[in-house]
């Protein structure tokens, strides 16, 4: 019978939970690296039980892990992310020079095809690629030094490239996104790169439609249709029909159209997930009540999510890799949230249950469908 | 023979139980320690110091003999009670944090 497993990264380890295709009961594992913040578990698509972890300490530093078993035993692989030659100067949060600073992996991106590829989204923000199965590590220079990158600026958490996205119908399309400097598109496999920012409106910034200097929160594209994505920007949900080259606004209705985590159902392209959050200043629900909107329209009409998700009192946030789907007859979807709970709908977001309550704060939710 | 106590997330990481013991040729130092430590435990590196310019990281000291060697050069050798390995050389994560 197929089955789910939900790959948890927190702030004090990483947490993998498993259930059979009804989604219903679930067994919990972990915590794995009890302690270490866990911002990314990921599963290869080419090989369900290769998982990739980025695991890390303010005292420790980088550690990458990887297992062969699905989460049942992890090892240790290469941590060494170097820049690639002198890298230079981005702007710092004052606007001075700033030099290039590794601090941590932030998101990792298995190879659609190849279990030993795998990308690596890192703060200060560049893109790492390894194509030993984590053995070793090198920069994907073209986007740091294609031209923008000493006006880059960091957003509140850190200069991260934590989003990264690989079109199923052009190995040679990657799409990343970096906060503060916005989305980014490689059309030969990584080597260069061009800002894909025209659109987007941004009342932090001097210049409101700059090419660079967009905090863009994250973006979501369905495989199906890889020329369209959907972008949760610091303010604003936006879309593009023509991979990035021009952006439109389709937050319509939403309460708020501020937010971190954006997402696709997994048979339906034009049905889209956000969780609104109030404010850029005021990082909870609005009016406490914790809501998961859903667009069937490829945005601008918004429903309500409600069944099953607190209503009241409820001032958690969903950070920006904490949204997932997985790809079974009747899509389900997850997200974790700062206070440790982890919510899943087996009905593509219709009714909601916790799967778990009480783990630290969520930092990402990944889920792999098994056969 | 020279005995190295490891903070316990880094014990974990290298697993091992208790003290490291490590047996180093030549001048005893913080640089030659931490050489002969990474050498036997590949995971460690970067842990403790930055793996290309080998500065120690902000969150960890190094202490021994009641002293904090943390400032030390790191080519200085290391006082002859850990050399001859009578006391540890404490590798510590320092108290911050949540």
């Amino acid at each position: 019978m197929s089955g789910v497993r939900v790959l948890v990264g927190t702030r004090k380890g990483a947490f993998v939970l498993t259930s059979d295709g009804k989604r219903t009961d679930w067994d919990v594992s972990g915590p794995h690296f009890t302690g270490w913040e866990i911002y990314h578990v990921k599963g290869s698509p080419a090989d369900p039980d290769r998982l990739y972890a980025s695991q890390s300490s303010g005292w420790f530093g980088q550690q990458i892990q990887r297992s062969d078993d699905g989460g049942s035993t992890w090892t240790p692989v290469d941590n060494h992310f170097e820049y690639d030659g002198v890298p230079g100067t981005h702007q710092w949060y004052d606007g001075t020079p700033h030099p290039w600073e590794f601090a941590r992996v932030w998101h990792l991106e298995p190879s659609l095809t190849d279990p030993d590829t795998v990308y690596a989204g890192v703060e200060d923000a560049a893109l790492f690629r390894s194509t030993d199965g984590g053995k070793g590590w090198q920069e994907l220079s073209g986007l740091r030094e294609h031209g923008t990158g000493s006006s880059w600026q960091p957003g509140a958490g850190g200069m991260c490239l934590h989003t990264i996205l690989l079109d199923p119908s052009n190995p040679e399309r990657i799409f990343v996104a970096i906060s503060a400097a916005g989305a980014f598109r490689s059309d030969d496999a990584g080597k260069s790169w061009l800002p894909i920012n025209k659109g987007l409106r941004s009342g932090g910034i001097p210049d409101v439609d700059a090419e660079v200097g967009h905090c863009v929160h994250r973006l979501a594209m369905h495989p199906s249709a890889p020329g369209t994505l959907f972008m949760q920007k610091h303010w604003d949900v936006l879309r593009t029909d023509d991979a990035g080259d021009q952006w439109h606004e389709v937050s319509g209705n939403l309460p708020s159209d501020f937010g971190f985590p954006i997402d696709v159902h997994a048979h339906e392209p034009e049905t889209v997930y956000v969780v609104p959050i109030k404010s850029d200043s005021e990082h909870v629900p609005p009016d406490g009540r914790l809501r998961v909107y859903r667009s069937r329209t490829g945005g601008n009409e918004w429903e309500a999510l409600t069944n099953g998700l607190p209503q009241s009192n409820c001032y958690v946030n969903v950070l920006r890799d904490a949204m997932a789907v997985d790809s079974l007859d009747s899509c389900g979807v997850y997200f974790g949230t700062t206070g440790g709970q982890v919510y899943a709908s087996a009905d593509a977001g219709d009714n909601w249950a916790p799967i778990v309550r009480d783990l630290p704060a969520v930092l990402s939710v990944e889920v792999q469908t098994l056969p | 023979m020279i005995r190295v106590v490891l903070p316990a997330h880094l014990r974990t990481l290298a697993r091992v139980d208790g003290e490291v013991q490590l047996d180093i040729d030549g001048q005893v130092t913080a640089t030659a320690v931490l050489d002969a430590l990474e050498a036997r435990y590949p995971t460690l590196r970067g842990t403790i110091r930055d793996q290309s310019t080998k500065k120690r990281r902000a969150f960890v000291r190094f202490f021994a003999c009641e002293q904090d060697l943390s400032h030390e050069p790191a080519d200085a050798a290391l006082p002859d009670e850990v050399t001859s390995g009578k006391e540890p050389f404490l590798i510590i994560g320092a108290m911050a944090g949540g």
